[in-house]
């Protein structure tokens, strides 16, 4: 069973708590200003956005299909059957281009460290692997962030939008999107008002890339046949106007 | 020819010099404080020109090698023998820079190596790895006849010889693989590059373009060859050359309007936004030279030629920097200036790329004289070059190529 969050942006207050416990869990600082910052950061791998009267909260999706898993020369990132995409630094070279493809832009880099790495939710990996929740999840005191097994998830954001569909707009955001995410998002406005990209396909985006890579066998090998036909026929055909006295071109 | 020193070329290395100070004193910078003491990159924004323009143009103005290769050994037409050579040598320093600012690029500069053992055969970025990394040990070899026959070693040329066939087909294969990757590469963000330039056929454009610039970077590296050493200009070769060119900057930019249209993304061009003004600029760059040199007056004219190349190299620079830059900004919903320490760093590195050359070229057989005379004397006006010309157009030749004599 593959692990979810989800986020009910109608329950969330904005109280941030989840930053907190996010921070506390990478060690890494925590204050004021911090809070304050609306971005995904290499100091900061979830953010609480404030959107008129709503709130959204931004981490890395978790892709199903991953498309930084995919794009990585060197398999620094990967999917997990338990859900989360993990990123080893160890194998990292830093080319960043998790970063530029990325559809959702949230791998970030410690652009001023002399051996940075990329920084990104990776939904509490240990603590899951331990059976415990997320530290946002368990953070969190409305139960806006909740975690669980992903049909479980789909399954209660299916009962809320029915149970209150005056208060829903009707659809489920990281069911289809580039094939599915992990982290699940429900809101009372269309999800591009609370700062999410609508403009993805449904189809995971690894597959663009794929449908080159794949062609490559081939054209090695109908192509080193054409070469290798074409020098032995234009070859051959100096070699015969050489011997018989001609010049070759 | 030690002893001409004019007077430009003092100015000349006065540039070069400040130019490599910049370089060293960025590096420095670089290495000291990180990626963001040096660049306006950015997590919205993660490359910036040492991608878009050290490393997208840098392999696709090193292009030249693999097409010669193709043209003088596996289609076997000899006559532009004379300036493989040089097209090689570019190639190699091309690449050989290319990951040098690679370097400066990459986070983590000393995991270069890791794509070698740690793979990911999903990952475009991971084929263009393994293809440079094997393509540029293709073109070591490739030149390394030069290095052997400024030393007299018999045996090693021997063996190069026995491998050249096979050599030369597995580098023009790589070359075909890595030079669409680089197309590849924008596959994956169709929610971020603007519709003008987005295009399944991106592959497809990044290998027709890489051809197009190996052709002019030839000419134009020609052109200042000829200036440097004092040799005459290979003309009717250049002019071959340029023929060719034309004929595949038309089909490329027919087959981009009409891949535009299939898309629909033609109403965008009505569009008052500086991405339609720099799709304008880079496809008037291309459009310009492409009209002039179906001229047979202009082919035949060393200045002109020259600088239709020269247009020729900026519309492919301005196309890959609208890939990687212009049309990614919106998309990423920032703003990208590089900061003076990347351009500092790029600038440095072409300036190295143009002295290496010089000092090889010297130094080893690149050019034809070497071979036949051990020596940078001057060419005749005709005599060799007319080989390879047709009749009517070594008639030409003689006023044509007394310009360069000067230089």
């Amino acid at each position: 069973m593959s692990k979810a969050i989800l986020y009910d942006s109608t329950m969330c207050i904005g109280c941030k708590a989840c930053e907190g416990a996010c921070a506390e869990r990478w060690h890494l600082p925590y204050d004021d200003k911090v809070a304050a910052e609306p971005r995904l950061s290499a100091h900061k791998l979830t953010a609480i956005q404030t959107f008129g009267e709503h709130f959204s909260r931004r981490l890395c999706q978790h892709c199903a299909v991953p498309t930084c898993a995919s794009v990585c020369p060197v398999g620094a990132l990967q999917k997990t059957s338990l859900g989360p995409v993990v990123y080893d630094a160890e194998k990292c070279m830093g080319c960043r281009y998790c970063m530029e493809a990325c559809p959702f832009q949230v791998p970030a880099y410690e652009w001023h460290s002399r051996l940075p790495k990329v920084r990104k939710c990776d939904m509490c990996y240990d603590r899951q692997r331990a059976g415990k929740l997320t530290a946002c999840a368990e953070a969190c005191p409305t139960g806006a962030t909740t975690c669980g097994d992903r049909d479980a998830l789909i399954a209660e954001a299916r009962r809320r939008l029915a149970a209150k569909p005056g208060d829903y707009y009707q659809r489920i955001y990281g069911l289809q999107e580039v094939g599915g995410t992990s982290v699940l998002y429900l809101s009372a406005v269309p999800f591009e008002q609370i700062g999410l990209r609508t403009n993805l396909p449904q189809q995971p985006l690894p597959q663009l890339t794929w449908r080159v890579l794949e062609a490559l066998p081939n054209v090695v090998s109908v192509g080193s046949v054409l070469l290798g036909g074409i020098w032995w026929i234009t070859n051959r055909r100096d070699e015969v106007m050489r011997a018989e006295g001609g010049k070759a071109r | 020819m030690n002893g001409r020193t004019l007077p430009r070329f003092t100015i000349w290395r006065a540039v070069f010099a400040i130019l490599m100070l910049a370089g060293a004193y960025a590096t420095y910078l670089r290495v000291r404080y990180g990626l963001g003491g040096v660049t306006n990159l950015s997590d919205q924004f993660p490359w910036g020109i040492w991608i878009g323009f050290d490393i997208l143009c840098g392999v696709g103005l090193a292009a030249g090698g693999f097409t010669l290769v193709a043209v003088v050994h596996i289609f076997n037409i000899e006559r532009y023998k004379p300036i493989l050579r040089p097209a090689i040598l570019t190639a190699f320093l091309g690449y050989v820079l290319v990951v040098l600012a690679l370097l400066f690029d990459l986070g983590r500069p000393d995991h270069i190596w890791h794509p070698l053992i740690m793979w990911n055969p999903h990952s475009v970025m991971f084929e263009v790895a393994w293809c440079v990394t094997l393509y540029t040990t293709v073109l070591s070899l490739e030149f390394a006849p030069a290095v052997f026959e400024k030393f007299g070693w018999h045996k090693p040329l021997g063996w190069l010889k026995f491998i050249s066939v096979p050599l030369m087909i597995l580098g023009v294969i790589l070359s075909t693989l890595h030079q669409s990757s680089l197309g590849s590469l924008y596959l994956i963000v169709p929610n971020k590059l603007y519709a003008l330039w987005y295009t399944p056929l991106l592959p497809v454009f990044f290998y027709l373009s890489s051809i197009c610039m190996g052709l002019a970077m030839t000419i134009f590296e020609s052109w200042h060859s000829s200036r440097a050493f004092g040799r005459d200009l290979e003309l009717p070769l250049a002019a071959g050359l340029a023929r060719v060119l034309a004929v595949l900057l038309m089909t490329l930019l027919f087959v981009r309007f009409l891949d535009l249209g299939e898309r629909g993304a033609l109403g965008l061009l009505r569009e008052n936004r500086t991405e339609t003004w720099l799709f304008g600029l880079e496809i008037a760059l291309l459009a310009v030279p492409m009209l002039l040199l179906f001229r047979r007056r202009v082919r035949w004219n060393p200045s002109k030629l020259y600088g239709c190349a020269v247009l020729v190299l900026f519309g492919f620079i301005a196309n890959r920097l609208n890939v990687s830059i212009t049309g990614m900004e919106a998309g990423s919903g920032t703003n990208y200036v590089p900061r003076w320490t990347e351009v500092a760093v790029t600038l440095a590195i072409i300036a190295l790329g143009f002295a290496v050359f010089r000092v090889i070229a010297q130094y080893f057989p690149v050019f034809e004289e070497h071979r036949k005379a051990g020596d940078i004397a001057r060419g005749p006006l005709t005599g060799r070059v007319s080989a390879g010309s047709t009749p009517e157009e070594s008639q030409q030749q003689p006023e044509l190529t007394a310009p360069f004599l000067g230089g």
